[in-house]
């Protein structure tokens, strides 16, 4: 197939050529390819802000509310919502556009739904490559609302520059949630729904948390910890009211805050570098995979391993060296 | 169909009408039928509707309306899909829609029809059978 015009539509900033492009990466990962290779070279301009937090503590509306000042600025936002795929239907109900219904008519501003299709972690395969897109498409800021966190959808932090995850007060158990994964990867504490008792015992909770944390945040040096390791930053915390936009002036200032660490301590060199490491790493597992899963069900030797498996000459872990000599990339 | 293509749907309450429960079942029904859904919610004009068609680019979109003003607001719905130059788009109303105003609708492009009653497995069936793409 031939994108040239979509792509020529986009950089253009036509909406309709950037929602059909969102399209086909979504559902073509060899068209993705061919996309990718093609406006690569064109992004980078957009600054990827990361919301995330646990079902119900007002990401849509929080969202919706930072939208609206933002446009106001006279700022182009791309927004992507994802919401999980059912995993015995395959369908998924993708609902966040219903809390962002005053903004549907505004020009500088594109929502798009993504159902995750499975994907753990809290972000849908595509949504890098949707970034991308809406980056071209010309948006200053695109925000990513993942999937409602429970302890391991972390990989947010991997795409965006800055993430913010929301809290609400009065429930006991976020906090539990968030300390394994969730808290190494925030650069923001969100307390949603200030307007609700509880909500200075929540930011308590949360600071002394951070207290603890420091104390071992940088002592491990597997892969991923990379991404902790490369970042000093203190995470900060505010309480906001998203029904009447309060407090979203200091929320704003952190974010410009942070924007400003990463750049001055040149710290958003080696976080593009682990970035783009990272979503390398995530394809080859992929085309890896598409490879052996390819080759298993073809290869005549496979059925022969397997008999050896069963007669126990052989043991699972000796089949699959054997599978990656067949591949030819030890 | 692409490998991997899911078909994508966009169900909406246009206008003044704030009785969804038709709209979510419906919603639910196709989901269930391993679509992606998009509900927007209710008191949707027919701009919001067409820029959400635009951003999202749905295989289908569905009107749910019970208000009675189907011959008012669909017209100006499908006329400004077609402004924006979108014709590949399969656009259905259901709800309370009299049977003399179906001639009407046809003209402008509409079809479904589907009232109460109807089995969501009649409807999950068309919307399968009714794709533009």
């Amino acid at each position: 197939m031939d994108y040239s015009d979509l792509i020529k539509r986009l950089l253009n900033n036509e909406p309709r050529a950037a929602a059909r492009l969102i399209t086909i990466v979504e559902n073509d990962i060899t068209a993705a390819e061919e996309i990718i290779n093609s406006i690569y070279k064109y992004t980078g301009n957009a600054y990827i802000l990361g919301v995330t937090g646990a079902p119900g503590s007002g990401k849509s509306t929080f969202i919706s509310t930072l939208t609206k000042i933002l446009v106001e600025q006279g700022k182009k936002l791309g927004i992507i919502c994802v919401d999980p795929t059912s995993p015995l239907t395959g369908g998924a109900l993708l609902g966040d556009r219903i809390r962002m219904k005053e903004h549907f008519t505004l020009n500088n501003l594109f929502i798009r739904s993504m159902a995750n299709r499975g994907q753990l972690g809290g972000l849908a395969r595509a949504t890098e490559d949707v970034i991308k897109i809406l980056d071209v498409y010309g948006c200053d800021i695109v925000i990513v609302e993942t999937v409602g966190v429970g302890q391991s959808e972390v990989d947010i932090f991997k795409s965006a520059q800055t993430v913010a995850v929301l809290l609400q007060p009065e429930v006991g158990d976020d906090i539990q949630a968030i300390k394994a994964g969730i808290m190494e990867i925030t650069d923001i504490f969100v307390v949603n729904k200030m307007d609700l008792p509880g909500v200075d015992r929540k930011v308590a909770e949360i600071s002394q948390m951070l207290e603890l944390e420091s104390s071992f945040k940088y002592s491990s040096d597997d892969f991923s910890k990379e991404f902790t390791k490369i970042r000093k930053w203190t995470p900060e915390i505010v309480k906001v009211n998203s029904k009447t936009g309060e407090n979203f002036d200091i929320f704003l200032e952190i974010v410009d805050h942070h924007k400003n660490f990463l750049k001055e301590t040149s710290i958003i060199e080696s976080y593009e570098k682990n970035r783009i490491k990272n979503e390398t790493l995530q394809i080859l597992k992929h085309k890896l995979t598409k490879k052996v899963e390819k080759l298993i069900s073809s290869n005549s030797e496979i059925e022969k391993y397997i008999n050896l498996v069963m007669d126990k000459s052989l043991d699972p872990y000796s089949m699959a060296n054997l599978i990656i000599k067949l591949l030819g990339i030890e | 169909m692409p490998e991997g293509r899911k078909i994508k749907v966009v169900v909406c309450k246009p206008g003044l009408d704030g009785h969804d429960r038709g709209a979510k079942v419906l919603a639910r029904a196709l989901r269930d039928a391993g679509m992606e859904v998009i509900y927007t919610g209710i008191h949707n004009t027919p701009e919001d509707i067409v820029n959400t068609v635009i951003q999202e680019d749905p295989d289908v979109v569905m009107l749910s309306m019970l208000s009675g003003a189907h011959n008012a607001l669909c017209p100006v719905i499908m006329e400004k899909l077609k402004e924006n130059g979108i014709d590949d788009v399969l656009v259905a109303v259901g709800g309370i829609i009299p049977n003399e105003d179906k001639p009407f609708l046809e003209k402008h492009g509409l079809k479904g029809f589907h009232g109460p009653g109807t089995e969501l497995k009649t409807i999950v069936e068309f919307v399968k059978n009714n794709l533009k793409r």
